[in-house]
């Protein structure tokens, strides 16, 4: 019988532990700061677990090294900051077309390029979105605090599974190298979900013949089944498919129906103190901390403000704003870029009595709660 | 005329690389730096990949480097240096340029044997004149001492730490001078601060080789390797008389030792004072010692032979 374990964590220790809760077995990464730890960790962690750990020659070999592994069977996962990001971007197209679950975790800092290494910032938002070439679906969600750091990359690592296709988990400097107390789930408590795998006989296997849910069940390579990868355009028996117009259309039709499906269980937003709200603040990673302090702060002076905490960022969560498009007559986006995801909030509510204020800062410094006040005092 | 390799006529050129940079007490990584600055004859322009000495020499408005210094990103000095070669050739043969200038890239060991080696392949390949210099501390030092492939045999790092069941790397060293030795028309050589008119003599002989010259110059790491703070001169000594660390030159595939210890010391000598070792002195760990002292054996003897094999 287990018990929860209440401790002391930084946000990327806990990462690196739920992605062992997860059942993830293979990691494969390269040092970048400020990610390092979770690599630093499961090097120690995942060979006690009958894990395998690589440390690779550079950041695109490590996301080729974790699609392979998953291929090969294992729950895979990799962690980096945006310019190792940028270097894998290649290859999760690669398994966001070839159907193969994975995990890569971006420890955010200031950009672009080397830029501000040890600086916390959320500007790889739109990279994490559209970093791949090619319309790609994509899911990526982002913690605040660090339990939250740990269930989301439990849910990434079930996302992945469940829809085969890549998952990010979008951290940034502060929430990875934040220290905060945790009570960690037992195990049996956070659902768990395993690839499905296909029931029909080898000579009847097509690696691409998605079920009702749109996602093709998987096999292990080395089983006696047939299994043809290729990052073309491909027919359902997995073979090149480069030239026929009808199959593109709808594979890549597929690949994205395959996650609308699940919208409902993959969008993760918080309402906080959004009732009776005229303001709401749109926030999400580190910046959603000091929105929450901010709300607290402005109650506090009377003032009717809300939270909306968005834990999926990607597919947008449009319908939570829709829901305050009549009541809220102000939707603050505070983030640390110049409005990355603000454009979506805007383009979501431009038919709405709403009007949207932008909160940035790029400096490698927290927007304060204090900020957030101050914006909401002008904007009342 | 060049500077004569002498203290007292070296102490009076115009220091290039400068104090004042924010590396730790006791890197070997500046004083490389500074030797190799100090040795050209010629005005310079550098590349630095990400790495300690490119993070700390380069810090806000200041600067150590007198000279034009450029920050590629981690995986790409050797193809940024390539660029501004190319086009100084076009800008010399307009006639636009009229002096001499010579190029140099910096990069550590996991920017050169890991994330670099692609590009670095590239330049020494295409024939560029520049020289490419690894300052080799044996791990990614700057992001807190993970393994790269120049990591040796049984050293402790936080991706390959010492355990109970796995006693550090479990792998030996890549060979890179060879690596790069193997393109055409190159001139390589190995270096260590410790055998410093060696050292610049070698700059000296890639910078005027016309093609491509790669130096790999090993670069005592005290953060990394547990050592004294003020041992780096002493650590790259040990490391060149264990013949851990040969001195040697490729050139036109023809291999040159440029320095042969009067008594090779065992391998222990250097190993033990590295507290990244520390683990492979308990009981049950020597084979892993015999192991490395039988790889740095078999390559110096082989080394030997390939010099006897071109002796003149």
């Amino acid at each position: 019988m287990s018990k929860r374990e209440v401790r002391l964590m930084q946000g990327n220790e806990a990462c690196a532990e739920a992605a062992l809760y997860a059942g993830v077995k293979f990691f494969a990464g390269y040092p970048i700061t400020p990610a390092t730890e979770i690599m630093e960790i499961l090097s120690r962690k995942l060979p006690q677990v009958g894990g395998v750990f690589l440390q690779m020659e550079d950041e695109i070999s490590s996301m080729a090294a974790v699609i392979g592994a998953s291929i090969g069977g294992l729950k895979s996962l990799t962690a980096t900051s945006g310019p190792g990001f940028t270097l894998k971007q290649e290859n999760i197209g690669y398994a966001a077309m070839v159907e193969i679950p994975c995990v890569i975790v971006d420890v955010q800092r200031g950009g672009p390029s080397t830029g501000l290494p040890t600086l916390p910032a959320q500007m790889d938002v739109m990279q994490a979105r559209w970093g791949t070439h090619g319309d790609h679906p994509i899911v990526v969600l982002c913690p605040s605090t660090v339990y939250e750091y740990y269930t989301l990359t439990v849910q990434a690592v079930n996302f992945a599974e469940m829809l085969r296709t890549p998952v990010i988990v979008l951290s940034d400097a502060i929430v990875g190298h934040l220290r905060e107390k945790v009570v960690l789930p037992e195990l049996g408590e956070l659902k768990i979900v395993n690839r499905k795998m296909t029931t029909v006989a080898p000579k009847d296997f097509l690696p691409y013949k998605a079920d009702e849910d749109g996602v093709p069940p998987f096999v292990n390579y080395g089983t006696g089944y047939r299994y043809h990868i290729t990052s073309n355009n491909h027919d359902e028996g997995g073979f090149p498919a480069t030239n026929n117009h009808q199959i593109a259309d709808s594979l890549l039709r597929r690949l994205h129906d395959k996650v609308e499906k699940r919208r409902s269980e993959i969008v993760i937003t918080e309402e906080i103190m959004t009732e009776d709200a005229d303001v709401i603040i749109f926030a999400y990673g580190c910046t959603a901390r000091s929105a929450y302090s901010a709300v607290e702060e402005a109650r506090k002076k009377g003032m009717k403000v809300g939270l909306i905490k968005a834990l999926t960022l990607w597919p947008f969560p449009f319908e939570v704003l829709l829901k305050y498009s009549k009541q809220a007559k102000h939707v603050i986006v505070p983030e640390m870029n110049l409005g990355q995801l603000a454009g979506e909030v805007e383009r979501t509510l431009k038919d709405c009595p709403v009007k949207v204020t932008r909160l940035n800062r790029i400096d490698g410094r927290m927007i304060t709660p204090e900020q957030i006040v101050s914006t909401i005092s002008e904007v009342i | 005329m060049a500077t004569p390799l002498n203290l007292k006529e070296l102490s009076k050129k115009e220091e290039l690389f400068t104090p004042g940079h924010r590396l730790c007490a006791g890197c070997g990584a500046p004083i490389v730096a500074k030797m190799v600055v100090m040795a050209a004859e010629h005005p310079l322009v550098m590349t630095n990949a990400t790495g300690c000495l490119e993070v700390s020499t380069c810090i806000s408005e200041n600067t150590a480097w007198k000279m034009p210094w450029i920050h590629s990103a981690f995986e790409n000095a050797g193809a940024t240096i390539g660029g501004i070669e190319a086009m100084y050739r076009s800008l010399k043969k307009q006639g636009k340029i009229k002096e001499d200038i010579k190029f140099i890239a910096w990069g550590g060991d996991g920017g050169t044997y890991d994330i670099g080696l692609q590009a670095l392949s590239g330049v020494m390949e295409r024939g560029q004149d520049v020289l490419y210099v690894c300052y080799d501390n044996g791990a990614y030092m700057n992001t807190g001492i993970q393994r790269s492939s120049a990591t040796p045999l049984g050293a402790d790092t936080t991706t390959c730490p010492a355990g109970s069941v796995v006693q550090g790397k479990p792998q030996g060293r890549k060979d890179l001078a060879k690596i790069i030795a193997a393109h055409q028309g190159t001139y390589v050589a190995q270096a260590s601060p410790s055998n410093w008119q060696d050292l610049m003599k070698k700059v000296r002989k890639a910078l005027d080789h016309k093609g491509p010259s790669f130096m790999n110059i090993i670069a005592p790491c005290n953060r990394g390797w547990r050592t004294q703070l003020n041992d780096a001169i002493l650590m790259s000594r040990l490391a060149v008389d264990t013949c851990y660390w040969p001195l040697f030159e490729i050139q036109d595939n023809i291999t040159t030792i440029t320095y042969k210890p009067k008594e090779k010391k065992p391998l222990v000598d250097f190993l033990k004072p590295q507290g990244r070792f520390k683990h492979l002195f308990a009981p049950g760990n020597e084979a892993i010692l015999k192991q490395a002292q039988d790889d740095v054996d078999a390559y110096w003897e082989r080394l030997l032979k390939e010099e006897a094999c071109f002796a003149k």
